[in-house]
This record gives structure tokens, sequence and C-alpha cells, in this order.
């Protein structure tokens, strides 16, 4: 069961692929039957950027089954520059460091493994922006 | 000196139509293990000359497809093509994360590329990922694609308190190959040079590799990146002096100064790409992050010799010249120096939890 939900997700597991509403032009994320703003069904898929800042976060001390080699770590509330707003975990960060408004991009990571002879999962995650020294 | 008018062009691995590289990423972990560390834990801290400074360790969600997504994204920013046009994405490492189940659909699909797209898992040590370039180049050159992904990346392992645990490192860089109409640097002609040559191996379900010590360095690594280079070099009618970059595989700081100028580099052409002291040996990863460290500063017209090395044995050298498009298309993704810059020092604790070392045997 899982395998197949896993499978059928993978590509905005993967690379934040989401939706554009054909009649209001909200970003949509995930992508769903009808559109959250104005509740029409069509909609287009539609690649976000993966930038976007930290609205709130938490820092996890215990963790469900699977998670527990990756603590401690932090689950944010992530606004996307396009507007959708996600939970996903921070990575490449101490907890001690993260603040509510800090830049951050998403990756794609491991999200957690069936045991050693399991399936691996990835899905997005999201680090503090990479500092540049030259911008684009 | 080899006679230029009688060299064998019949070597080159060249296809019909010219090609290059449409856009290249790279990708390096956060975390830095240095040497003094790993030295004080096994020796006490008292050696002198170690290999590297430090090197660069993948945190515990990263992986070869990890590691190959986030390159590969930087080479398709750098490109700015629909990733749809994409027929083959190929992926050199010999850290796979499955012993079945190719990591390449991995990155094919998080990158956009499939269905319509070749997928492999190419393995020959540290070379894998510039064999994965060769094939490319034959499929964009042959007409048969227009664009082609070659990916080398590796989360190296040592065995616990092995010299080789010293530069075993993590990282990758991706090369997105295409018509050399739209390239910002073309190939101008590639070798490979291969013998069956013991001198680093692991076999089926082991963790770690085992080596053959002294016999990595004279019959191996200097063999086979000097014949490749000197044929290369040769069949093309070019001197050393012609190159403002040369890039060498890298297990070790030392090695690659030492084939530099045996070949009559001078340490200014290696020094752009030679990140070794500071990111260890990225094994298939190696020559490749080098190449894209001085493709972020090559001015157009510069030529590049690129010359990897693989265990087992053998040497993929090529001849690249940089064409105007470099200028606008380096900085549409993070440069390999803005990865190195981003540097988490972890100790031999940290380490040994996140490489999983009490879980292996
Ligand atoms: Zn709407």
């Amino acid at each position: 069961m899982r395998i197949a939900r896993n499978w059928r997700t993978r590509q905005q597991r993967y690379s934040l692929v989401g939706e554009v509403c054909t009649q209001c032009g909200h970003k949509i994320f995930p992508p769903r039957d009808v559109c959250p703003h104005c509740t029409q069904p069509a909609q287009l898929p539609y690649a976000l950027s993966g930038r976007g800042e930290v609205f709130s976060y938490t820092t996890m001390t215990s963790a469900p089954q699977g998670f527990e080699e990756y603590l401690p770590y932090t689950v944010a509330l992530v606004k996307l520059e396009e507007g959708p707003m996600l939970t996903a975990q921070l990575t490449d960060v101490d907890p001690d460091e993260v603040r509510i408004g800090m830049p951050v991009e998403m990756v794609t990571r491991k999200i957690r493994e069936d045991g050693e002879a399991g399936q691996i999962l990835y899905g997005y995650k999201f680090r503090p922006l990479l500092e540049r020294q030259t911008a684009t | 000196m080899n006679d230029r008018s009688t060299a064998d062009t019949s070597v080159l691995l060249k296809p019909d139509r010219e090609v290059g590289i449409v856009g290249y990423g790279a990708y390096v972990p956060r975390y830095r293990l240095p040497a003094a560390e790993i030295s004080r834990i096994w020796k006490g801290g008292q050696e002198s000359g170690l290999p590297v400074k430090e090197k660069a360790v993948p945190g515990l969600d990263e992986d070869t497809a990890t590691m190959s997504i986030e390159a590969a994204r930087n080479s398709l920013a750098r490109a700015g093509i629909d990733p749809q046009a994409i027929r083959a994405v190929w992926v050199g490492s010999e850290s796979h994360p499955y012993a079945v189940k190719p990591t390449s659909t991995i990155v094919a699909e998080a990158i956009g590329a499939t269905p319509g797209v070749q997928a492999a898992d190419w393995e020959f040590a540290c070379k894998a990922g510039t064999e994965a370039i060769v094939a490319c180049i034959g499929l964009v050159g042959s007409g048969m694609a227009r664009y082609a992904l070659a990916i080398g990346a590796d989360t190296a392992q040592g065995r616990p308190g092995d010299e080789l645990e010293y530069t075993a490192a993590a990282g990758g860089a991706a090369y997105l190959i295409g018509p050399a109409g739209e390239s910002l640097a073309v190939f101008e002609g590639c070798y490979s040079y291969v013998t069956d040559t013991p001198d680093f191996w692991r076999r089926p379900h082991m963790h770690y590799p085992s080596h053959g010590y002294r016999f990595t360095g004279e019959p191996a690594y200097f063999h086979h990146i000097v014949s490749a280079a000197e044929t290369l070099l040769s069949a093309l009618g070019r001197r050393p002096a012609d190159y403002r970059y040369a890039v060498f595989h890298q297990p070790n700081t030392k090695f690659p100064q030492r084939v530099a100028e045996r070949l009559g580099f001078q340490p200014e052409q290696i020094e752009t790409g030679l990140l070794v002291p500071f990111i260890g040996n990225t094994y298939a990863g190696s020559s490749l992050i080098g190449l894209s460290a001085v493709l972020d500063e090559a001015q157009p017209g510069d030529r590049v010799l690129l010359v990897s090395f693989g265990s087992g044995a053998g040497s993929d050298a090529f001849s690249l010249q940089v064409t105007e498009r470099i200028v606008e298309r380096r900085d549409r993704a993070p440069r390999t120096r803005d990865y190195i810059r981003r540097r988490q020092e972890i100790d031999y604790g940290t380490y040994v939890r996140y490489r999983r070392k009490l879980h292996t045997h």
C-alpha cells in the first residue's frame, strides 16, 4: 500500500510539482481536486521554484518510527515565494540556527529507509539558502 | 617527445558531429572531517604529511542519488533547456544506494526527464563519470539525441584506520552534453586507455574496498594517466603550453601535482581545479568536480585538459575549448567554491554516526 502511494506522489515529493489554477491563477501545493481559493476543478501542473522562508518551526527530540536516526531535527512550516505553505523537514542546519523568516530552498533528500533491505524514500526538504559569491 | 607529423589520429574518440558541454553543475556536502582529526584517533595525531587538509562528508539524508540530483539541477539551470529534451541520464558511481535498482531513474524523475529517456548506472571505480561522458558524446555526436546527461558522484568509504579513510569523500558533478553550437565548452577529442591492473577492488557484499598499497601509484595511477594524456596530446598535435588549465584525478594532493609535472604542466595550470586538499577524493566525482571549478573561472578560448583515472584500471582524457557562452551561463547556478565555502567541521564521533560505521562490519 505504502509503496503504491509513494510511487504515485513521487513527482510532487521529488521536485515540488504543484498546480496553477486556470481560473484564479493561484499556485497550489500539493495538487488537489479543486482549487482551495475559487473551487475551480481544472488545474495545470506547475513546477514551483522551491524558494521560500520559514514561517514557523519546531525541533523534534522524539520521532515517529523510521525517523529516529535523524534526531534532533527541525520541522518547519515553509511559505513558498509563489504563495503555498507546506510542512517539511529542514536539513543542513543546526536546530539552534533556525529562525522565523529564514530564507530556505528545496533540496531532494532521503526521507526514510525501510530498514537495511527495504525501500529508500526520497522527497523534499528545505535548507538555508546557499550563500553565493556571485548572485544571479 | 612524440613526432607530431606521424601522430595516429585513428585512436581518438571523436564523433562525426561536434559536441560540447551545454551545462554543468557540482555538489559538495556541508560537513568536513579534518585529516588531523582522523590522525588524532588512529595515530595519536603525530603524523606529518597528511594527504589532504580535510574531506567532505555527506549528511545522514544524503547519498549518491541526492547529490546527483542537485548537481543535475545545477547543470540544467546553466543549460536553460527543457529536461524533456534529454534522452539519456547516466550516473557513474561506486556507491549507488541500491545494489539492484538504478540511481539514474531516481535522478531522471527528480529533474523531470522521464519517461522518454535512457537511464543506466555506470561503474568503473573513479572514472565511471567520465565513461558516461564518453557515451554521451557518442549518443549526441551520432545524432541519436540532442542532449544527454552524464554524472559522476560518490559517497566513498574507507575502512576505519585505513589510509583511505583520510581521503574517501563525498561529492559529484553533472555534465549536460549537447550540440557544439549550443555549448559553453566544445570537445576537441578524447581518448581512453585501459588495462587489467589490480590496484584497488571491492568484492560483492563487502562494505569497504581493498587495495594494493604501493601498487596504486606507479603501475596504476601514473602509468594510465600519463599514457592517456600523452596519446591524446600527440593525436591532437598539442603541447601542455596550449592549455590554460589541466585537471587530473585527485586521490590525494601529491599524485595530481606529480603527474602534472611529469607531463610538463606548470602548477598554475592545475591550481584552479585541484580541490582534493579541501574536499578529499570524491571518487567518480573527483576530476569532474575539478573541471566544474575550472569552468567557473575559464575565459572564452581557453583550452582545458581533463584526465580521469579509475582503478582496475583506466583513464579517459579529454581536450576541451571554452566558448563565449560560458560568460552568461556560469552564474545561473552556484559555483563549486560556493559549496566548498559552506563548511561545518565535525569530529570523528559525529563522522562515525553520519557514516553509520557502527552499523557495518
Ligand atoms: Zn483558483
